[in-house]
């Protein structure tokens, strides 16, 4: 089993969700980053999700794109990611690689994977690959023990969620709303059908994204799915700050909130 | 490489939209549900006698189709070639992009959605998409770069006439590619009721395969008015390739007659060798990007590279998977054209043929003055070229009056 596979087999027998936290690579710099995901493992994140920064991230809403146009303006480059995994993987929490698919194809498939697997990362989660196109990625992922996370949609038909996680290792990602990443103030009422869907074609953990950005809102996630992903509401912590001190003291409260809240299940 | 050679008529792609190694989706799982909806659709409809037959009476009766095939001759006499161009300027809303948008407009209608979305560059596709809209009864909202609007104020004014929402989008570069992606991001929002109008053959299958669909008839019109015209078939085809759907819709007739050579002329911005180009076939390399595989310009790691051509719509860091695949296989050449070389054709159509040309199309007529010399040692005699002129150039006065110094300073 991966490292994530017993992160969500511990939280399971605690009753509560795993907290997967995401930072951009190299935001607002590479050891600024290797920071922030650092105090996020300290303030109670169970899992790091790395995100690869890319020129043209349409999955991505406002507060994203802006951290990853930081990045790469700081020139930060593939490789830095690597070194950024090794970094906080040497914490002890699993650490996942989201990214878009043409850094990797630029990279080289076989060569990241073998890369990332080098440097303690657990997978990839894709999302603008879907397993229709990605043969080349299920041979690496398969050759280097990586975990595959593909996206499931509530637009997903019930033969393509099947066939998606089907494809999956380690854990599904769920998006809770039609639209792009970005803290939402109103529940979703699709994302519990969802994570229902998937657990009925699957023993995986189920991961819940996108709008998840207060510990209400992760009590509530937890309360029908297995981890709760959360993105923007924590890299607003950095980019509303005025210095990265007074950012990380921002992101280790926002991180121990959604903490507690993954610890308080709404049933 | 061994590669199959392309064949017409629906052969290609194949039925998961891949030409050869390009093209497929790289996209969210949330937008493949509408993608499939999509295909179906079109599929359908391009079986379908009452669609065809109401595409072709709007395509007749609103946009002025078929288009003049129109032997220039004081232009043929400077170049060396017999010059016929498809005069697809003449079109309403002046380029080859309104049969795009009056099909997508009609299977929109056919999907029983009510609201379209649409990227512009220039402003044309967005004024294009804003006509059809209003034409039927759509809601539309045009996202366009902050610099373009700021650039094409006049096409910001028409689309808002026409009762179109103008989104300026702030994000990246603030250009054609962040548009596309903010029109990605509504579209994953709001899916249920909205049509994506993209306005070339790009981006994730079946957008590809079906632009090129609607806009095929520039190259069949051709092909015959070329026979009836002349007797033969051309000795080449020429256009200019920015995402490359005029291109297609006029090499599309064309793939299956070897004879025919078929030339497409990438904006060479201040030059290849200078890194400012949008040259993404003769100067990018292969990648993904918008939801397709194709050539793209790139960095190392994969990260776009702002493109850069006097012309706008063909001011694009990527391509039509097909182009990239006829470029693989050998059926067409891509060559690219500079701004210098495309505004001295620009000058040379208004001069010896009385037409002012989109300086997107002029690059196609620089080509043509390029290749002229070249087809005629190799034929040994003067060559037929079907040059397609995909717009016209009021959009570009300006640009045109600053480059050639004619407007008078206030």
């Amino acid at each position: 089993m991966s490292r994530i596979g017993v992160a969500f087999d511990q939280a399971r027998a605690e009753g509560r969700a795993v907290l997967v936290g995401c930072m951009p690579a190299g935001f607002p710099t590479v050891e600024g980053s290797i920071a922030a995901m650092t105090a996020m493992v300290e303030a109670g994140v169970d899992v790091i999700e790395v995100e690869i920064p890319y020129s043209d991230p349409v999955m991505d809403g406002p507060v994203i794109q802006r951290a990853s146009d930081i990045a790469l303006a700081g020139g930060v480059r593939v490789a830095d990611t690597l070194r950024i995994v090794d970094a906080v993987a040497a914490t002890g929490a699993p650490v996942v690689t989201m990214t878009y698919w043409n850094p990797i194809e630029q990279y080289g498939v076989d060569a990241f994977a073998r890369d990332l697997a080098a440097a303690g990362g657990t997978g990839l989660i894709t999302p603008d690959l879907i397993p229709d196109e990605a043969q080349e990625w299920l041979a690496a992922s398969d050759a280097y023990g990586l975990d595959r996370t593909f996206l499931v949609s509530p637009s997903s038909t019930d033969a393509r969620l099947q066939m998606t996680v089907e494809h999956c290792r380690g854990f599904v990602y769920a998006t809770a709303i039609m639209g792009v990443t970005g803290a939402r103030t109103q529940a979703s009422a699709a994302a519990p059908v969802l994570a229902s869907r998937v657990r009925a074609v699957t023993d995986l953990p189920v991961g819940i994204g996108l709008g998840i950005g207060t510990g209400e809102q992760a009590g509530t996630a937890a309360g029908f799915a297995d981890g709760v992903i959360v993105g923007s509401a924590l890299i607003r912590c950095l980019l509303d700050a005025a210095s990265l001190p007074a950012g990380l003291t921002a992101l280790r409260e926002l991180s121990a909130e959604l903490a507690a809240g993954v610890r308080s299940p709404a049933r | 490489m061994s590669v199959d050679m392309p064949a017409a008529t629906g052969r290609y792609p194949d039925a998961t939209g891949h030409f050869g190694r390009f093209g497929g989706r790289f996209v969210p799982e949330a937008l493949v549900a509408a993608l499939d909806e999509l295909d179906g659709a079109w599929r359908t409809a391009m079986g379908d006698e009452s669609f065809q037959t109401e595409f072709a009476a709007l395509l007749r009766d609103y946009a002025g189709t078929p288009s003049l095939l129109y032997p220039a001759r004081r232009l043929s006499a400077k170049i060396g070639a017999q010059v016929l161009l498809k005069r697809e300027d003449l079109n309403h809303t002046g380029a080859h992009k309104v049969r795009n948008v009056l099909g997508q407009a009609l299977l929109t209608k056919r999907m029983g959605k009510r609201r379209v979305i649409a990227e512009t560059g220039a402003g044309q596709h967005g004024v294009a998409t804003a006509t059809a809209a209003a034409l039927f009864d759509l809601e539309c909202v045009v996202y366009m770069g902050e610099v373009d609007t700021q650039r094409q104020a006049l096409n910001v004014a028409r689309m808002r006439m026409l009762g179109a929402t103008v989104v300026p989008v702030t994000a990246g570069s603030r250009t054609l590619k962040d548009a596309m992606n903010e029109a990605m991001r509504d579209w994953v929002a709001n899916v249920d009721n909205t049509h994506y109008l993209i306005g070339t053959a790009a981006g994730p299958h079946p957008f590809p395969a079906l632009v090129r669909d609607f806009v095929r008839g520039i190259g069949d019109e051709a092909r015959q008015q070329c026979l009836d015209l002349v007797g033969a078939l051309p000795d080449a085809v020429t256009a200019c390739v920015g995402g490359g759907s005029n291109a297609l819709g006029v090499f599309h007739a064309f793939v299956d007659d070897p004879s025919v050579r078929l030339y497409g002329f990438e904006a060479g911005g201040d030059g290849p060798a200078t890194g400012r180009h949008a040259a993404s076939i003769t100067g990018g390399s292969s990648g993904v990007l918008h939801g397709t595989r194709t050539y793209v310009l790139q960095d190392a790691d994969g990260q776009t590279v702002e493109s850069h051509s006097i012309s706008a719509g063909l001011d694009y860091p990527g391509v039509g998977p097909e182009h990239a695949w006829l470029h693989d296989t050998g059926r067409a050449t891509y060559r690219p054209v500079t701004d210098a070389d495309a505004m001295a054709a620009f000058e040379l159509l208004c001069r010896t043929e009385g037409i002012i040309p989109a300086i997107e199309s002029s690059h196609a007529l620089a080509g043509t003055v390029a290749i002229a010399p070249e087809l005629a040692a190799e034929l040994g005699r003067e060559p037929v070229v079907v040059v397609n002129l995909s717009g016209r150039g009021d959009k570009d006065v300006h640009t045109a009056g600053e480059y050639f110094g004619v407007l008078d300073k206030e």
